[in-house]
């Protein structure tokens, strides 16, 4: 719960009055000397409230259809054939026995595919999220170990599974680089993210580095991780005349449509993808294979088509967290303050995509040192793509650098919590911009308190009972503030008799967070208007706009589209009220929402309600479309969410066996919109992490590039016994640069943790393990 | 997964007949089998459903027990004679899987569950002897982490998986067996194979054999006894390590103990060298670490895998100074 839960319901019972109830329209952009959005003043209604999710009853109760629970007529099943070479020819492909076995429609081959474009790469155009730029089933030519080579449509899942077993494909391998070691020797190549290069350098850190009265230096490896979300990977489709309906799992929604379309040569609204529900994304619930392959056997076999990917379908085609190697390097003085700050290193990218894991991004602003050096570097394997996976570079950067933390308050003998308060910058050390909102001492001083950080014990294996050794281990966590362009929201006013109810419609993704929850209760603030008459419309291509649920930003878009069609949409009202309206001759910054209507500012009583206005004007309803500002408050400020982890781990002195035994994060992350989605937030990116810190790792055969633990039993992630009590506070102090005062809070909770739990293994054992993930064969 | 018949066996005699057909198998509660078959890995033509034939757990004149194969995983772990005298047993049980699967397996089907071995299971991106032999190993150069140290050969390092059978290795179980040729009865240490030029055998079994039930002998000192298991996380994972050890003891000496590891080689690994180090011996963490030293002595480590005999001897030594002084949780 939030710290300051108790003042704001002592505060709740002095603000009644009526003006402070009406909210004043919000600011269309977060400029310097812009006004906050009103909202963040406002404290009764439901923000900051725990709000259940508004669809977890029909989660609950099966009645949310996930996209591989859509049913067509006439629909087929597809299953997928993959390579078993990481490079070469496909020579021939013996489909006989296929073709003849029970209730088999098609086998799709590169021979017999439809001619279709290779999809647009990620970032190459606003609307284009390719996870590579391969042409798809169109030649002889394998690119990746698991890449698909055959699709068979069957009368059942079962049947086209088993006709996949049937087909006999005969390869011609060709030299593939699947070590790292040749992908280095074939060359290194400076590392590119979004467009810009991943290098900072400020003053001279090597010399400031070699000359420093204190250093540490140490190189820290994190491995692949691959995407394991509950719903595996799933399309349900079928062409409808010239159009194409998707029924998917999407949390890039209308970009995934657009990409899609222009893979057949199809005009934007010739398809129509809708994604409602989506079990867990973390960045891979995007445009993969089987997508685009589904939708061309659908039209070869002019039958709808419905792909759900096996887990080790998911494995072999939807790509991972790639693997890193980073140096950090840190020189201070005596008192801690830092005079050199170094962190490099290499990643691994594909020759088919351009995605090196932007490891320095939270480095950036993270710590103030006068020299900075910080670089990403990346070299190419013969592999599946890799792609974003909650909190890309922010979580495999912030283990290097944090441990790297804990080390130099080793070395120096500083309290970890007081080294970093020390070297606290006071403007971002590499843009050179103003902090938008950045309270990070206090999660530092709230969360050591409440998680008892003066028991601990500064010597390593102080702590022992039995065979268990304690320790205590803290990190910093963070995640940039985003805001994307391209949002849209719509919002319609609809009248029946006296009562109002506003539908709402953003082209966003909810997979689960709480996205259309917490939509509705800022939309029942700004509308004035209870939460039960606000619809939330998402997940369809056919809404305006363009939202993508990535770069912890969803909230922030669609907060700012909100706010600027609700300014459309009050003028509207306004010219629709006319001359005989009590509002005639208001403009919209004179004017207030609050109990389903419009009032005055500095005079409450002068209203009408929306169904007065509606009626008088004899409409039915009254609708409303704006994109969102440009995001110009990126260009001013340094925007960031922080978090303070401190984790206390137990580990056995006699197998080496680490268990987490309590972990707490505090974070500060600007106004928290929903206490209860957050929570489930935080908790959910923290067990992520402590799976990064403890077990995870994608065993890719170095012999042969594949993939060898495609499984949930062999590919470790936490299971319940693993998890222990996680508290989470935050400071709740909110930006007044951001739509609602509001930070994105998705990937921030994932960030900080394998540190935490790395430098809690030190505290515990005296070794520092450098390698993720920490098994007990590091410790023994 | 390769289309299939399935008939339920109601008596031995019945699930002989079907199952010694060609491409027959018999079907415990198919959570290792079914898998194996959605793999591709068993592509049985039919399978004989035997979890009715015998269920039942029964008190041995003796002081033995005699326990079905159908018998549940879960009915075992739970039986308060095992609990009581087969501690360890039980605790191996519940060590294993998740309660689901638990509630599912049988013991016949635990004691030939297959190997988690990667390239085992890749089949059709990996070379692996155990499932299509003569094929080649590429877990011999490739990611054996979980994989054997003890008793492997140049065509198969893969490990047995079970936590159970660990725990009757070193309970001197027997078998018991139903055959075309009639029934017989086997040592349980000798029913699990090394893989030697032919790991595609895990077990002694002639095709259409069943086993019909495990029978444990009366153990004095059984009562005294546990199950240590060492994983990568802490629950649902197969054992990197596992030791089960019962010890007696007379006055300040060792006078009689079990021991046996599990994740160490393709069968469940009976500590013969360990027990005979340690037995009427000092109770020592030197002699526990000699022994294990001793029983590892032939350790043949792979790339990934070195830490094993390591970490196998300090969970004896911990296990035993436990047993040895009264002090077992």
């Amino acid at each position: 719960m939030s710290i300051v839960d108790t003042a704001k319901q002592a505060a709740q019972g002095l603000l009644q009055s009526a003006m402070e109830k009406l909210v004043p329209l919000a600011p269309d952009s977060w400029i310097p000397g812009g006004v906050p959005d009103p909202l963040i003043a406002r404290k009764h209604g439901l923000i900051g409230k725990p709000v259940s999710r508004l669809d977890g009853a029909l989660k609950v109760s099966g009645g949310a259809h996930f996209s591989a629970e859509h049913r067509f007529d006439g629909m087929v099943y597809a299953s997928l054939a993959y390579s078993t070479i990481a490079r070469g020819r496909i020579v021939a492909i013996d489909s006989a026995e296929a073709q003849a076995a029970p209730g088999v429609v098609l086998v799709m081959t590169h021979h017999n595919a439809p001619r279709m474009a290779a999809p647009a790469l990620f970032g190459s155009s606003p609307t284009a999220v390719g996870a590579s730029d391969l042409p798809i089933l169109q030649d002889d030519r394998i690119h990746w170990n698991g890449q698909p080579v055959a699709c068979i449509l069957a009368e059942t899942q079962e049947q086209a599974d088993h006709a996949v077993s049937l087909l006999r494909v005969t390869y011609a391998p060709e030299p593939a680089t699947t070590t790292l070691e040749g992908a280095k020797a074939n060359g290194i190549e400076p590392g590119v993210f979004m467009g810009g290069p991943l290098e900072n350098t400020i003053g001279d850190a090597e010399g400031a580095f070699a000359s420093a009265a204190h250093k540490v230096d140490h190189t820290y490896r994190t491995p692949r991780h691959n995407h394991n979300p509950i719903e595996p990977h799933a399309a349900t489709l079928a062409w409808i005349g010239d159009e194409l309906v998707i029924h998917d799992a999407s949390q890039m929604v209308s970009q995934q449509a657009q990409t899609i379309g222009e893979v057949f040569g199809l005009k934007p609204e010739q398809v129509h993808l809708t994604s409602p529900y989506v079990g867990g994304g973390f960045g891979s619930k995007g445009l993969w294979d089987h997508q685009i392959i589904a939708a061309a056997a659908a039209r070869l076999s002019g039958r709808p088509v419905r792909i759900a990917l096996s887990r080790e379908g998911v494995y072999r085609i939807v790509g991972g967290r790639t693997l890193t190697e980073q140096r950090v390097a840190i020189g201070a003085c005596a008192d801690g303050t830092f005079q050199a700050l170094i962190h490099t290193g290499l990643t691994v990218i594909t020759p088919h995509n351009a995605m090196p894991e932007p490891f320095i991004l939270g480095t950036q602003s993270a710590y103030a040192a006068p020299n900075l050096l910080l670089k990403v570097e990346a070299t190419r394997m013969d592999l599946l793509t890799n792609t974003f996976m909650r909190a890309p570079g922010e979580a495999v950067g912030t283990f290097a650098l944090e441990s790297a933390i804990d080390e130099m308050a080793v070395e120096l003998g500083i309290d970890p919590v007081e080294l970093r308060i020390r070297n606290e910058p006071e403007k971002d050390p590499t843009s050179g911009l103003p902090f938008s909102s950045r309270h990070i001492v206090e999660a530092w001083r709230q969360g050591a308190a409440r998680f008892g950080w003066d028991q601990r014990s500064p010597v390593p294996g102080a702590r022992q009972e039995g065979e268990w050794r304690t320790g205590m281990g803290c990190a910093t966590g963070t995640y940039p503030y985003y805001r994307m362009p391209g949002a849209e929201a719509r919002i319609t006013l609809t009248r029946d008799g006296d009562t109002v109810r506003a539908k709402v419609e953003v082209a966003a993704a909810e997979m689960g967070m709480g996205t259309a929850t917490t939509t509705a209760i800022v939309a029942a603030e700004r509308l004035g208007l209870p939460i039960e008459a606000i619809e939330v419309g998402y997940g369809d291509s056919a809404i305006p706009g363009a939202i993508m649920a990535g770069g912890s930003q969803q909230t922030a878009a669609i907060g700012a589209a909100v706010i600027a069609a609700h300014t459309a949409l009050v003028d509207e009202l306004l010219a629709l009220a006319g001359n005989d309206s009590p509002l005639a001759g208001l403009s919209a910054d004179e004017v207030g929402s609050d109990e389903g209507g419009l009032a005055k500012l500095d005079e409450p009583g002068r209203r009408e309600s929306y169904a007065s206005i509606l009626a008088r004007a004899q409409r039915d309803s009254v609708t409303a479309t704006k994109a969102g500002s440009a995001p110009l408050e990126l260009m001013h400020w340094s925007m960031h969410s922080y978090s303070a982890v401190f984790c206390e781990v137990r580990v056995n002195a006699v197998t080496g066996e680490t268990r987490v035994s309590r972990v707490l994060g505090a974070f500060d992350c600007g106004r928290i919109l929903n206490p209860k989605t957050a929570t489930s937030q935080f908790r959910g990116g923290i067990i992520m992490g402590l799976g990064m810190a403890l077990m995870e790792e994608t065993m890719v055969d170095d012999r042969s590039g594949r993939i060898m633990n495609p499984s949930l039993a062999e590919y470790h992630l936490p299971v319940h016994l693993d998890v222990p009590e996680i508290d989470v506070i935050w400071t709740d102090i909110a930006d007044p640069h951001t739509p609602m005062g509001a930070h994105g809070i998705g990937e921030i909770g994932i960030t900080g943790v394998a540190a935490a739990v790395a430098n809690a293994v030190y505290n515990a054992t005296g070794k520092r393990v450098r390698d993720l993930p920490i098994t007990l064969d590091r410790l023994i | 997964m390769t289309p299939f018949d399935y008939a339920r066996a109601g008596e031995v005699a019945e699930a002989l007949r079907h199952g010694t057909a060609p491409g027959a198998a018999y079907l415990g509660g198919g959570t290792n089998l079914v898998d194996l078959m959605r793999e591709g890995i068993a592509r049985p033509d039919r399978l004989i459903d035997v979890t009715g034939l015998s269920t039942t757990i029964e008190e041995r004149a003796d002081g033995g027990l005699l326990i079905g194969a159908g018998v549940r995983n879960t009915a075992l772990a739970e039986h308060p004679a095992v609990r009581q005298r087969y501690p360890m047993l039980a605790r191996a049980i519940l060590a294993g899987a998740s309660a689901q699967i638990r509630n599912m397996a049988t013991v016949g089907g635990n004691l030939l569950q297959r190997t988690r071995c990667f390239y085992f299971y890749d089949v059709d991106g990996a070379r692996c002897n155990k499932r299509e032999p003569g094929s080649g190993c590429d877990a011999q150069d490739g990611f054996n982490r979980i994989h054997a140290v003890l008793g492997a050969s140049d065509a198969c390092v893969a490990t047995h998986p079970s936590d159970m059978c660990v725990a009757l290795a070193a309970l001197d179980a027997t078998v018991h067996v139903a055959g075309p040729q009639g029934s017989r009865s086997l040592p349980f240490t000798d029913l699990h194979r090394l893989p030697g030029d032919r790991p595609d055998q895990d077990t002694v079994l002639a095709a259409g054999e069943l086993i019909t039930a495990v029978e444990l002998a009366p153990l004095s000192f059984g009562a005294n006894a546990t199950y240590r298991k060492m994983r990568d996380r802490a629950s649902y994972a197969f054992a990197l390590i596992s030791v089960a050890a019962a010890v007696e003891m007379d006055g300040d000496r060792i006078a009689d103990l079990r021991i046996a590891f599990g994740g160490v080689a393709h069968k469940p690994w009976r500590a013969t060298k360990a027990e005979a180090a340690l037995r009427g011996g000092p109770a020592t963490q030197q002699a526990f670490l000699d022994a294990a030293a001793a029983e590892f002595a032939d350790a043949r480590p792979l790339r990934d895998n070195a830490f094993k005999p390591a970490l196998a001897g300090r969970a004896l030594a911990a296990v035993l100074g436990a047993l040895t002084t009264g002090d077992v949780a």
